[in-house]
């Protein structure tokens, strides 16, 4: 059994869908929590405490914008504050706006910058203080199928999702003598609110393009990051999981 | 850990704090302990000096005063807010 007691994580946009099931899992495995939510309010109450009441872990909420540097300082605060320590940073939140070329607003620009690639570098720098101080621990971000291989309408998803892969391969270089791991995993078509709003003729196209014939699930991504959380993967950095069961774009 | 507060004493656990991560010796540079203007304070030695500095004190320095610490002087001064 793979055991993560005593150790600390952290999971932003952890309130509903892969980060979620990463939360869940890690938390399955002992491992205390902080759970980042944007909004905050009843629906990372809810989720703080039936995390917590299903696995018997600490776990804390921070409301906040990831995109904000304040909300990743205010993470690290909290995880000194409660645990004085810090082991596994999940940099999983992240907004998908499709918009084809010539249409994209600005607005939607920025915003998936500031949450899907100025996200992951705060919350990288807020990490990696603390970790190095126990002696190392484990980043994980949350890049896509989307980043490695493109896809139409998804110019800025796209190219958010590729810098997440840049960050992860260089925050991985320059860690690793502290023994700090930084790996990213790669999400094909997953089950998530994001898929359920797809038209029908959009979602038949992207399940045929999956060679194992089955949409993943939070969980298939929530195993792969428990793998990288894990001592399993202690000699592994700077690598790109992709979890897509086979996926053609 | 943090039982003796007084100003003297966080001056000389800063001191042993750099005298120990990086090698130098504030009693001998003084006010010319400038970051990246002795050999050993660059920015790599600069986040070790960082880490030791919040496992002495046992602190959390906030991203402004890691960016502000130019310099021994301003090192002491910013620990001495931490130890209030």
């Amino acid at each position: 059994m793979i055991s993560l007691s005593g150790k600390v994580a952290v999971v932003t946009g952890g309130t509903r869908g892969i980060g979620r099931a990463i939360a869940d899992t890690l938390a399955a495995h002992g491992a205390a929590l902080i759970v980042n939510g944007r909004q905050g309010g009843e629906a990372l109450d809810r989720a703080v405490h039936e995390i917590a009441a299903e696995h018997s872990v600490p776990v804390v909420g921070v409301a906040g914008d990831i995109g904000l540097a304040e909300t990743s300082a205010e993470i690290a605060r909290q995880a000194f504050a409660r645990f004085k320590r810090l082991d596994i940073f999940v940099n999983n939140a992240g907004v998908l706006m499709d918009s084809l070329i010539g249409m994209i607003p600005p607005e939607s620009v920025d915003r998936t910058i500031d949450i899907n690639v100025k996200g992951v570098i705060y919350g990288t720098q807020a990490a990696v203080r603390l970790m190095q101080r126990g002696g190392g621990g484990s980043i994980i971000n949350l890049a896509s199928i989307i980043g490695r291989f493109g896809n139409e309408g998804q110019l800025v998803y796209g190219a958010s999702k590729a810098a997440v892969i840049g960050a992860t391969l260089s925050a991985a270089k320059e860690l690793a003598a502290r023994n700090i791991r930084v790996n990213a995993i790669a999400p094909g078509f997953i089950e998530t609110d994001m898929v359920r709003q797809l038209p029908e003729d959009k979602y038949q196209q992207r399940m045929a393009s999956i060679a194992m014939k089955r949409i993943g699930t939070p969980t298939d991504v929530a195993h792969a990051a428990l793998f990288f959380a894990s001592d399993l993967s202690s000699y592994v950095t700077g690598q790109v999981l992709g979890v897509d069961g086979g996926m053609l774009v | 850990m943090s039982e003796d507060v007084t100003d003297n004493s966080v001056e000389e656990r800063v001191g042993k704090v750099f005298k120990e991560t990086l090698n130098l010796d504030p009693a001998q540079y003084g006010d010319s302990l400038v970051y990246n203007e002795v050999e050993g304070w660059d920015s790599v030695g600069h986040m070790m000096v960082v880490a030791a500095l919040e496992q002495e004190f046992d602190c959390m320095l906030e991203m402004d005063d890691i960016l502000d610490m130019s310099s021994y002087r301003k090192a002491v001064a910013i620990i001495r807010r931490y130890s209030e």
